[in-house]
């Protein structure tokens, strides 16, 4: 074995907000830190979070912390484990003063106190009025937070390894993870880097359907790291649909837009939301939106000569808060669409956005896993947040501005926990002589060309085919039959990838390899995906399955638990118990 | 459409050299990305260039693109005359194709302590800031570090290790603009001498470039506006 071997305390995998929140946490506690980063840490994609971050600090309308955990926990279609959501709805309001003080530019009420916007599924008071709690840097809040946090990390010296791809983890006979094997992408070189505890923060997977709102990066490597490592990935039926991604496109234009006033319209001009959800109109949240879009389009309604997009109107909010409260999106319409929302309406669709499913974590970011039955245990060193991981704290539907609070919130409790941790473990465990030799092996067919006579594919047109395939066959609507092709289909594009060859081979910056090695990744997340939404007969927040309407609390009130070998699936309950307050039972979604 | 694309990989070029390409059927309203990711696709594996986030925000994608930097993902194709030429950012030294190592540049953000400074006690709420007080920060805070406006500036091609840059100068400024900020004598001390800062002659390439309309001149005249005024 002839690689390179770095030692840190520990190694956060992800650059994103909830790796560099943790990452702070754990330099300004004098760990060694190492975060490695597929792109420069600026360049990760909470870069592109528009609308902001819910915390009830009650700036605009009233509010409470247990008045927004009701929402999440109504939102997540009572799928949340609701001693998660007590933790992030409860942390929220310092956390947010925390990215304050780290200098994120906040937008601004009268008064010099943060600004705050209505957002869907928010209300006052268990379901009353309208609430305003999502903070917001004009529509540019993720760009604010990430790169406050990455400043606040050069200040405290967390050292970065950029543009490095993580492959696989490494672990010793007894299972444990004790680092990880990663590629400095600029010469292709192998880095073991060897940490007493790891943290996964790799983001999402939205680039497994055609349109979506996602990064090219967005590729799920993490969650696959952990299928690989024989950890299953909870709920991953549970892909958000977005309602206003640009039609055809799929740039995201932010729920804010619907915050500060702007509605949807079908081709009769008429403002359908009001007949689906009376009280929270526009403003309901994201599952209901966006099957309410679909539903129109369905029934002739919309606009367009296909038909198949409706509009998102928001001319009538003036030139003067669309400029000051909404210029990204403004930019963005008139750059990809030529329209400028200050005049004409946005055509809009829904669109892959979120991955509501990821690696499973108790409140503290620990991964857990399932023994025996029916109980868990943790992975001593091994935590996860963000969006590849699963608190889990969106359940069947995320809340829009829930997410950037869950990156910091338990990228936060992930690195104070990691400290503690630390005090308990102070030493490298051994490394084994051969742990890096099954990863190397799986990589060795990336490394240079064999020679074959056999029909083959390209990385490209293998991704091209996936994308197509989860978009018909595991969208906004779903039933038996079109998931069960989904399936077979995903299996196939799974077994030419073994097949598949590159053209160039080069050690530098050979971004050809790193997207095969990308797609070898989402390959696995599109399984996982399908193969849960085929098992869950019910409709749950974004899942909807058309042969089962109804949700089944009875039957269904679990999560799923997807491992890769066998393409196995487990189940295990909901915690429906709060740390300290009573229980939300689930009751009939209505907004 | 025609392109002729900058084309170098150290492993196996002795020297760069620019190579043809023709993309057929390029429907309207199609983004440089996407022309490039498609000539990748589907006749060149080997083209190398950074992205990601395919609409501006995330700053990978700068490039020469017909003599003038800019981001290839916001930058619509049916603008560009033929044959379009694109070629890495000028001035840093070329990785392969159109990527180029960036540390330098990187290097002289970090010079400028691009994070907030507060030196009184922290309270437990927010540090208030007006709106107006806000207002300030606009135009600045939205940098997404893609390096086009240092890239394009002879200054900083002549002394990339000296001169700090537009890039870097915009976001000094940035933090002695913000009214929470309680460093704005070590900030302005730090940029003294004849380089860091007093290398910029105005020559407004990087106003001209900046693909989100932010003005690293103006922020420049501030900071030496601001030095006078202190100075006296
Ligand atoms: C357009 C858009 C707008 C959004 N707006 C909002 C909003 O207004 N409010 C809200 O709450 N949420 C919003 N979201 C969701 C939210 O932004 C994301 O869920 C969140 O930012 C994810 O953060 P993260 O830290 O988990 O991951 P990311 O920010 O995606 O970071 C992942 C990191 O992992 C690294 N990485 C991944 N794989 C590897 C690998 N193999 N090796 C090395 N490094 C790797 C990447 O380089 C990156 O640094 C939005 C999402 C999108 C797409
Ligand atoms: S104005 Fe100054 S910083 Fe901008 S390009 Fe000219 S010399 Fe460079
Ligand atoms: S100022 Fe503009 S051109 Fe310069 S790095 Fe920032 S965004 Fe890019
Ligand atoms: S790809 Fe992100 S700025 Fe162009």
């Amino acid at each position: 074995m002839n690689i390179s071997t770095r030692k840190f305390d520990t190694l956060v995998i992800g650059a994103g907000g909830a790796g560099l929140r943790a990452s702070l946490q754990l330099s300004l506690a004098d760990a060694t830190v190492a975060v490695i980063s597929k792109v420069f840490p600026t360049r990760s994609h909470t870069v592109a979070a528009q609308g902001g971050m819910n915390a009830a600090l009650g700036n605009v309308s009233s509010d409470h912390w247990h008045w927004h955990m009701y929402d999440t926990v109504k939102g997540s279609d009572y799928l949340g484990d609701q001693d998660a959501i007590e933790y992030m709805c409860r942390a929220a309001p310092e956390t947010i003063i925390e990215l304050e003080h780290y200098g994120v530019p906040f937008s601004r009420l009268e008064n010099g106190s943060i600004y705050q916007r209505p957002f869907g599924g928010q209300s006052q008071n268990f379901g009353g009025d309208q609430a305003a709690r999502t903070c917001a840097a004009a529509d540019r809040t993720g760009h604010a937070m990430l790169h406050s946090l990455y400043q606040q990390n050069i200040k405290a010296k967390t050292h970065f390894f950029d543009e490095f791809f993580a492959i696989d983890f490494i672990k010793n006979e007894k299972g444990l993870i004790l680092g990880a094997i990663a590629v400095d992408i600029e010469t292709n070189e192998k880095l073991i880097i060897e940490a007493k505890t790891v943290l996964i923060a790799t983001g999402g997977a939205g680039q497994l359907f055609r349109t979506n709102t996602n990064a090219s990066i967005n590729t799920g490597d993490g969650m696959a790291m952990a299928l690989r490592a024989d950890i299953p990935l909870q709920d991953m039926e549970f892909f958000q649909f977005h309602p206003t991604g640009i039609a055809g496109k799929g740039m995201l234009i932010t729920e804010g837009v619907r915050g500060e006033g702007g509605y949807l319209v079908n081709c009769e001009g008429e403002r359908f939301m009001e007949r689906y959800a009376p009280h929270a109109k526009d403003l309901a949240s994201r599952d209901v939106v966006s099957r309410a879009i679909a539903i129109e389009i369905r029934e002739g309604r919309g606009c367009g000569p296909n038909k198949d997009y409706v509009m998102l109107k928001l001319d009538h909010l003036g030139s003067e808060v669309i400029k000051k409260r909404l210029p990204g999106i403004r930019d963005t319409s008139m750059t990809f669409m030529g329209v400028d929302p200050i005049e004409e309406a946005i055509p809009v669709f829904p669109t892959a956005h979120y991955t509501m499913g990821g690696i499973p974590t108790n409140r503290y970011g620990q991964v857990v896993v399932p023994v025996g039955t029916g109980s868990e245990e943790v992975i001593p060193g091994l935590y996860a947040a963000g969006e590849c991981a699963c608190a889990s704290v969106h359940g069947a539907n995320r809340l829009g501005g829930n997410s950037l609070l869950d990156i910091v919130v338990f990228g936060r409790a992930a690195g104070n926990h990691i400290i503690d941790y630390l005090k308990e473990n102070p030493h490298h465990k051994a490394l084994p002589e051969d742990c890096a030799d099954s990863i190397l092996k799986r990589l060795e067919r990336w490394e240079k060309p064999t020679d074959s006579s056999e029909k083959s594919y390209t990385i490209p047109e293998l991704k091209a085919e996936l994308q197509q395939v989860m978009e018909e066959n595991c969208g906004v609507f779903r039933t038996e039959e079109v998931l069960e092709k989904g399936v077979i289909a995903v299996k196939e594009i799974k077994a030419k990838l073994k097949k598949a060859k590159m053209s160039d081979y080069s050690n530098v910056f050979n971004t050809a390899r790193i997207e095969a090695l990308e797609l070898e990744n989402l390959v696995e997340i599109g399984l996982a995906t399908v193969i849960s939404a085929l098992a869950r007969k019910e409709s749950r927040g974004a899942h909807s399955r058309m042969d089962y309407e109804e949700r089944d609390d009875i039957n269904w009130m679990k999560h799923s638990l997807y491992f890769m070998e066998n393409n196995a699936l487990t189940f295990k309950p909901v915690r429906s118990k709060p740390m300290t307050v009573e229980s939300f039972p689930p009751k009939v979604r209505v907004y | 459409m025609r392109f002729t694309l900058y084309r170098f990989n150290p492993e196996t070029d002795s020297e760069p050299y620019m190579k043809d390409y023709e993309l057929l059927n390029i429907e309207p309203g199609t983004m440089l990305r996407d022309a490039l990711l498609r000539i990748k696709n589907e006749q060149d594996e080997s083209l190398s260039f950074r992205h990601s986030c395919g609409e501006g925000v995330c700053g990978s994608d700068g490039m020469n693109i017909n003599g003038k930097n800019g981001l290839a993902c916001v930058t619509s194709v049916d603008s560009l005359k033929e044959p379009v030429t694109i070629r890495p950012l000028p001035g840093m030294p070329v990785i392969r194709d159109l990527i180029i190592d960036m540390t330098q540049f990187f290097t002289q953000y970090h010079v400028v302590k691009p994070w907030l400074i507060v030196k009184d006690p922290i309270p437990d709420v927010e540090l208030k800031q007006t709106p107006e007080q806000r207002d300030k920060l606009d135009g600045l805070y939205e940098c997404i570090l893609c390096g086009c406006c240092s890239m394009s500036c002879p200054s900083f091609w002549w002394n990339p290790d000296k001169f700090l840059g537009p890039a870097a100068l915009l976001q000094s400024w940035r933090f002695l603009a913000d009214s929470r900020d309680q460093a704005t004598e070590e900030r302005l001390e730090a940029l003294e001498g004849p380089y860091k800062l007093f290398r910029c002659h105005s020559i407004m390439n990087c106003v001209d470039v900046c693909p989100k309309q932010l003005n690293p001149t103006k922020a420049i005249g501030n900071i030496k506006k601001l030095m006078l005024k202190n100075m006296v």
